[in-house]
């Protein structure tokens, strides 16, 4: 071995194989246990939230729970049919109202709106607020809706689903934009080049290919709805009903209504009942919530 | 001059070898005029602008029936500008504004009463980067015809014919329900071609078609080229000098000539020959430096 090849190696050993990493200096320990910290707080907040309530609602979960009625009477047998029914009563038509108008500003806005012009600039930035708007306001909003259109019963499955319409419509047209936006300017460009219109490059090409995101965005906004009170108590829905819906002018009420109402009552069993339903509406989330991330792993696309 | 020079000894006849992948599949046999005798179009001073931007200055130039027209530069010469007008494929750009005329068999398809989704579909286009849609191999053709509403006797007849017409029929003809991502690069930008000829265009524009294809899916495609060019008429952007030397029967050489006020690089025309003349004799100094690789 020459000496320059010895020296060269020496710094090498010197310089590298030093037994420590610049990654492992304090600093940065200190910065990682704060990372970890704020991690593990948000965790076991929710962690201990999610535990004290199925304790305190543990000995309420058995079928009764599904299939009865709230009663006042018997506390003990109080179940939250009418509820949750109501809830995917309202879920099926705030779907209906919400992904055909979503889709179609999403679409208007990525696909045909001139970004230049001021009113679609307008248009921008109110969406991006109106995402932040209180729950509470679409609520009124919904009322006055109804109002216009001449519906006077109050509490009604049409009511509380055109609240909770307007409260995800933002969600489901921020959602849509993006999954539109991801699909490649190729595609567009190669169905453009053989002739096809912007319409039929919309509706037969970036459309289909947006459709898991599209359906990702929907699903996690209707599980943001499901778990609403404030807009249903405005529109009127009772806390407490004991029939099922029938229909869309049949009055209802909901999961989150029903556990709003019994938690502020005296008897223990119907605050427990309350306990337990909280975690069949943390359920209902939650499998929303895996369907969307079922349907994004399984259609997702990398172009 | 040390880049190869279009006279190559192949013949025609070799072109239905693919197996021929030596890059000499040229052939230039064909007596060609100095000029486009019949030119099927034609750009007279064409101006275009992104916004304030002045892209593309002055260009003329004719594009003859049944030949391969080549267009070289550097970057930002604005060859594939001048190629997006040609279908008006710019208009999709915001802030594109086109001056000038581009005349399609007598017509300027830039006239006011020309609807630029019929031009498209006389004026077929395949892009740079392979770009099937997320459908089988069969619906990546019949794509075109449905929503063009040509008049099909037999879709299955159409597509087998388009296949064949971009040499990829025998390779795909087991598999035609398949998606079209399950084909390689080469086979994607075929297929692409095949979309394309489905719809019976007169004119193919290519936008640096194998830029994105190894060497062996390149000699393919510029097989098919030769090939297609007895039906229709190829205008090809390349940044591969050979590329144009091998397939092409005329070459524009484009530049960049750099604003004195705002710096802004403005893409023009240097010169227009055949290739053989590009290639081996180019009359502009700024021609003669590019293709012997001294800038660019």
């Amino acid at each position: 071995m020459s000496v320059a090849t010895t020296t060269a190696a020496r710094t090498v050993k010197t310089t590298v194989a030093t037994g420590k990493s610049r990654d492992r200096t304090t600093v940065s320990l200190v910065f990682l246990v704060a990372l970890w910290f704020s991690l593990f707080f948000g965790v076991v907040v929710l962690l201990a939230l999610i535990i004290s309530t199925a304790t305190k609602g543990a000995a309420r979960f058995d079928m009764e729970l599904l299939t009865n009625y709230t009663s006042l009477v018997s506390p003990e047998t109080s179940g939250f049919r009418a509820g949750i029914l109501g809830s995917l009563w309202l879920m099926l038509f705030t779907a209906l109202f919400a992904v055909p108008l979503g889709i179609a500003a999403a679409l208007y806005l990525e696909e045909f709106a001139d970004s230049e012009k001021w009113w679609n600039r307008l248009i921008e930035v109110n969406l991006q607020n109106l995402a932040a708007v209180p729950s509470i306001v679409y609520g009124l909003l919904a009322v006055a809706v109804m109002a216009l259109m001449g519906f006077s019963d109050s509490g009604t499955v049409l009511g509380g689903s055109v609240a909770l319409a307007l409260l995800i419509l933002p969600v489901i047209i921020i959602t849509t934009r993006e999954a539109v936006r991801a699909v490649p300017r190729e595609i567009r460009d190669g169905s453009l080049a053989l002739g096809a219109t912007v319409w039929q490059t919309t509706w037969k090409q970036t459309l289909p290919a947006a459709i898991p995101g599209i359906a990702t965005g929907t699903i996690l906004g209707l599980s943001r709805a499901i778990g609403e009170a404030a807009p249903l108590v405005i529109v009127g829905l009772a806390g407490s009903i004991r029939f099922d819906p029938e229909g869309l002018m049949s009055n209802a009420t909901a999961l989150p209504m029903q556990i709003y109402s019994l938690t502020s009552q005296s008897q223990e069993a119907l605050r427990q009942a309350a306990s337990a339903a909280i975690i069949v509406l943390l359920v209902m989330i939650l499998g929303l919530n895996a369907l969307a991330i079922f349907i994004r792993n399984k259609f997702q696309r990398s172009w | 001059m040390s880049t190869t020079p279009a006279t190559s000894s192949t013949s025609r006849t070799d072109q239905g070898q693919i197996g021929s992948l030596a890059g000499v599949h040229s052939d230039s046999d064909r007596e060609l005029p100095a000029h486009p005798a019949q030119p099927v179009m034609e750009a007279k001073d064409l101006n275009v602008f992104y916004g304030d931007f002045h892209a593309v200055h002055d260009v003329n130039l004719a594009y003859g029936r049944n030949e391969i027209t080549a267009m070289i530069g550097p970057s930002g010469c604005g060859k594939s500008t001048v190629l997006r007008c040609l279908n008006r494929m710019n208009d999709l750009v915001a802030g594109a504004r086109v001056e000038g005329q581009v005349m399609y068999h007598e017509q300027d398809i830039y006239a006011k009463n020309v609807d630029p989704i019929a031009v498209r579909t006389h004026i077929g286009m395949v892009f740079q980067k392979p770009n099937p849609f997320p459908k089988s191999i069969y619906d990546n053709i019949a794509y075109g015809p449905r929503v063009t509403g040509m008049k099909v006797d037999n879709m299955d007849d159409l597509v087998e014919e388009a296949l064949r017409g971009a040499a990829l029929w025998d390779e795909v003809k087991d598999k035609l329900k398949q998606s079209a991502y399950g084909l390689s690069g080469g086979q994607q930008q075929r297929l692409c071609i095949a979309r394309t000829i489905a719809t019976k265009p007169d004119l193919i524009l290519m936008d640096e078609p194998c830029s994105a294809l190894d060497p062996i899916a390149t000699a393919r495609v510029e097989d098919l080229m030769l090939q297609l060019r007895n039906d229709y008429t190829i205008i090809v952007v390349t940044h591969n000098m050979q590329q144009a030397a091998r397939v092409s029967d005329r070459t524009a050489f484009f530049t960049a000539r750099p604003d004195e006020t705002t710096g802004n690089r403005t893409g023009l025309l240097v010169e227009y020959d055949l290739t053989s003349n590009i290639f081996s004799n180019p009359s502009d100094k700024r021609t003669e430096d590019y293709i012997s690789g001294r800038f660019g």
